[in-house]
């Protein structure tokens, strides 16, 4: 009976659109497995290798954000250590006046994302690199108004209190796992807004911003989402920051190298993709613990690497793998698909329809 | 005007040559196979309903585009491979569509960033202001302040002091009045008297009738028709301008050339 | 009178700042290019000034040599890596310019380490003042480096209006395509116009190195962030706006540093911020020559 209807179809008119490839529920399957494994980490491995994982979950985390800004709303920020750093000092403020910093936490990233409104405000006037630039003074002016207040500590930062009654361990797997909750659920929320009207319209922004404002998409409405998203990550990220590190200081939480770190992770792993700044966060772990001991080695070997990659392979190591295997472990694109005729052929064609990640 | 006397042409070599041009844009075909050669002296008008190909033809010999496949030839030597500013040293020199002037700088230095790498030859800033004379009163008015028409003109004078051989003209009566636009192309004998030859592309067909020794007609990027104006009838460039030949069952892609044997109309072609 | 004081410092110093600027000003207004390694670059140029003078070279000679060095290193970076990452967007502008700050900041760092390093800091120029009146107390190195920035600003403003290439770089400015068409290679063009960028913050990032004193992060943390914000206030693309917007931020920095010594920085970023709100289009409105 199929066979009929589709014989008598007329060929290559018919085609629905579909969302999601089949390996997405295996994806999903492996991402659950993953986070469990990792999830048991304290368990298996010394507080050592937790504490490496906590750097890198704090990278991914970042890195995703700045993904979130410039691979998918053209936003390149220069000022994100500006939120790394209100996320570390509101987790200090909260532990200051008695809470536990790790339920502090979930405050700090809500803080951020309502800091992040009145500084979209300003910088949203500017346009590329002059946002670039305006994000980076915003964070400098942030900082240095922190540094006013002598309770925070001024100039040098405090340690952070309320953490002393744990033991050495139980802080390590508490940190541990609260670096993994901030990374999963950035990463769930960033692959939920992506799937979301707004990732639509982004997509659309990206594709062609005049097109996409004339045609009623509200660019300006799905910018400002992500800009608030990508606070509210960042502040998570300086939370865990603050309660890996003990301590809370301005120079060292508002450090630019942040914004450099996310932004040239996600480059190397591959930019407007999700899995990008998975791969790039790796091999940053990997430079920054074999190239530790030779001081700034690593971040101008990061640095030319980024050039590199920016200027020869544009979607970065992940789109190196993507094009010799078509594999997207997170689609969050339209697949565009015949159903007459061989559909795998379809797919190979219709490429260039997908929207989404490209 | 006819600037070419029939009968003339075989015995010169050709001064601009294109040969099987193919250019696409992304996906899109945009020129298919298209070759014909400009004389010495000609004024050879490519005409073309919008999209036909005519701009892209344009600035591909320009070198703005990179064709798929295909030559340019200029005086015999081949100058596919070069970038525009080579081009516009060796002669061949393009007033772009929509005019295109420096608009934060004076009708003056127009035409002086034009004769900046200027080949040696009749035209001169002064010469320029002699042939338009307004131009003398305003050149120091920002260009981005005059009138289309004026503006037309300057980007026209910015050609002419680089001392073209080829003058490229694009769509010349684009957003202008027609008053202005006849006013522009009755100085066009006064600019070929210098020695130069003229690709032009008109979407107005009437009038790259009037000024053309040869018509070249695109449609959706293919030749659809070419011949001298005495030669093509209203009924073949209606045709082969809206492509209405395949709609009606005639042989689409209807060629004139310059074979002969497809001269309807009361002049006889070139080889007599 | 301390107050005078400040308020002619401050003055002072936006002849510093408009050189921190005009560079960045023209790279944006000639190629749309925002230059992150901009003040990365005034750092190298000071450096090398510092390397030039340990080998007993007059301070002032050191000038001499610097500035065409760095011209030339703005055409080569401009025609080999700028010009590369242009051609695939203003996010790899961004991205590149980014990369060559780090890299460079942190082989600064390598190579120089973290200590400050002076310029001329035994010369006359430099820790000399003369008084006006009884009160005031004004540098010599202050009112050379003002007059040098107007002087920079008035040569660029005449190279510009008057030179051929000065009209090249405008009229690429205006439409690259069409300058191609008259013959002009914008490549080399911008390449011309990063020279002069980089000629102009070399002078920069020795004054600096002469005013408080060169480290690897100066190059971030004041120089690209004072010129941008000089940039914004006088106004985007604005040739003399750079010294007007050098000169408001020295003036509220120095009235800040007067209010508490602390809030100098703060006092500057706080005016960038209220030009943001009320006057975006920074004070000089008018797109002037660049």
């Amino acid at each position: 009976m199929s066979l009929i209807t589709e014989v008598g179809a007329p060929p290559a008119v018919g085609f629905r659109v579909t969302r999601s490839r089949r390996n997405v529920a295996w994806t999903g399957i492996g991402a659950l497995i993953v986070v469990v494994v990792l999830a048991m980490m304290p368990t298996i491995v010394y507080s050592g290798t937790t504490a490496i994982l906590v750097q890198a979950f704090i990278v991914l985390t970042l890195a995703s954000m700045w993904n979130l800004l410039a691979g998918y709303a053209g936003l390149v920020s220069v000022g994100q250590q500006g939120f790394v750093g209100l996320g570390a000092y509101f987790v200090l403020i909260l532990a200051l006046h008695g809470a536990s910093p790790f339920a502090a936490l979930p405050f700090a990233a809500i803080g951020c994302a309502v800091a992040a409104l009145p500084l979209w405000w300003l910088v949203s006037r500017l346009r590329s690199g002059y946002f670039a630039i305006a994000t980076w003074v915003l964070a400098a002016t942030i900082m240095l108004v922190i540094e006013r207040f002598s309770s925070l500590g001024s100039g040098t930062g405090l340690p952070l209190p309320g953490l002393s009654g744990l033991s050495a361990t139980y802080l390590a797997a508490y940190t541990y796992w609260a670096a993994l909750a901030v990374t999963v659920l950035a990463m769930l929320a960033m692959y939920l807004l992506l799937r979301s009207r707004v990732g639509l319209v982004l997509t659309a922004i990206r594709d062609d911003e005049v097109a996409a404002r004339s045609s009623g998409a509200r660019v300006g409405l799905a910018r400002m989402l992500v800009f608030v998203v990508a606070g509210a990550g960042c502040g998570a990220a300086g939370a865990v920051l603050a309660i890996s590190q003990l301590q809370v200081q301005p120079s060292a939480v508002f450090d630019v190298q942040w914004t450099a770190e996310m932004a040239f992770a996600t480059i190397i792993g591959g930019l407007g993709t999700i899995e990008g700044p998975i791969i790039g966060t790796a091999v940053y772990m990997v430079l920054q613990q074999t190239l530790a001991s030779y001081n700034a080695w690593y971040l101008i070997i990061l640095g030319l690497a980024a050039i590199v990659v920016a200027l020869f392979a544009r979607r970065g190591l992940w789109g190196l793998v993507d094009s010799r295997l078509h594999l997207r472990l997170f689609p969050v694109g339209y697949w565009l698909r015949t159903t007459s005729g061989n559909g795998r052929r379809g797919l190979g064609s219709f490429r260039g329809a997908r929207t989404g990640t490209s | 005007m006819t600037a070419s006397v029939d009968g003339q042409r075989p015995e010169d070599t050709p001064l601009l040559e294109v040969g099987d041009l193919v250019v696409h844009h992304g996906q899109l075909k945009a020129l298919d196979q298209v070759s014909f050669q400009v004389f010495p002296g000609e004024v050879y008008a490519i005409i073309g309903a919008n999209g036909a190909g005519k701009s892209t033809l344009l600035r591909t010999i320009a070198g703005l585009h990179h064709p798929t496949s295909g030559t340019v030839l200029f005086d015999g030597q081949n100058v596919t491979g070069l970038r525009p500013e080579h081009r516009a040293r060796q002669g061949i020199v393009m007033v772009p569509e929509g005019r295109r002037l420096f608009e934060s700088l004076s009708v003056e230095e127009n035409l002086k960033v034009g004769a900046t790498y200027a080949r040696k030859g009749p035209w001169t800033i002064e010469r320029v202001y002699e042939t338009f004379s307004w131009m003398r009163d305003r050149r120091g008015q920002r260009a981005g302040q005059l009138s289309g028409g004026e503006q037309q003109t300057v980007a026209i004078g910015r050609a002419l002091v680089a001392n073209p051989r080829v003058l490229l003209l694009d769509e010349l009566s684009l957003g202008l009045a027609p008053v202005v636009v006849q006013r522009i192309y009755t100085m066009l004998p006064q600019i070929l008297q210098t020695g130069l030859t003229v690709l032009l592309v008109e979407q107005d067909v009437s009038q790259a009738l009037r000024v053309a020794s040869h018509i070249h007609c695109l449609l959706e990027g293919r030749t659809t028709l070419q011949g001298t104006p005495a030669e093509v009838t209203a009924e073949e460039v209606e045709e082969a301008y809206f492509g209405l030949a395949s709609a009606v069952g005639a042989t689409p892609h209807a060629r004139l050339d310059a074979d002969g044997q497809s001269g309807k109309g009361s002049e006889p072609p070139w080889r007599g | 009178m301390a107050w005078v004081n400040a308020i002619i410092e401050g003055i002072l110093t936006g002849g510093l700042y408009a050189l921190f600027a005009c560079g960045l000003s023209l790279m944006f207004g000639v190629m749309k290019v925002v230059n992150l390694a901009h003040g990365d670059l005034a750092v190298v140029g000071g450096y090398i000034a510092v390397g030039i003078i340990l080998l007993h070279v007059p301070v002032l000679w050191s000038v001499v040599i610097v500035v065409p060095i760095m011209a030339v290193a703005g055409y080569v970076l401009q025609r080999t890596v700028i010009q590369r990452a242009l051609d695939r967007g203003v996010l790899t502008t961004l991205i590149v310019t980014l990369g060559l700050s780090l890299v460079i900041e942190n082989a600064l760092l390598q190579f120089f380490s973290a200590n400050t390093r002076g310029i001329g800091s035994g010369m006359t120029l430099v820790t000399g003042s003369f008084s006006l009146g009884s009160q005031i107390q004004i540098g010599y190195l202050l009112v050379v480096v003002f007059a040098v920035a107007v002087a920079v600003l008035l040569g660029l403003q005449y190279f510009l209006s008057r030179s051929t290439y000065g009209r090249l770089i405008r009229a690429v400015a205006d439409d690259k395509e069409a300058a191609q068409l008259a013959g002009a290679n914008y490549r080399h063009v911008f390449g011309v116009a990063a020279g002069l960028a980089l000629a102009t913050v070399a002078l920069g990032g020795i004054a600096y190195g002469m005013y408080i004193d060169l480290d690897p992060t100066a190059g971030t943390d004041t120089i690209l962030l004072f010129a941008f914000v000089a940039v914004v206030i006088g106004g985007l693309g604005s040739l003399w706006g750079t010294l007007v917007g050098g000169i408001v931020l020295g003036v509220a920095q120095q009235i800040g540093a007067q209010i508490n010594i602390s809030d100098e920085l703060i006092a500057g970023y706080i005016v960038f911020l209220a030009i943001l709100v009320l006057r975006p289009q920074g004070l000089i409105s008018r797109r002037a020559q660049t």
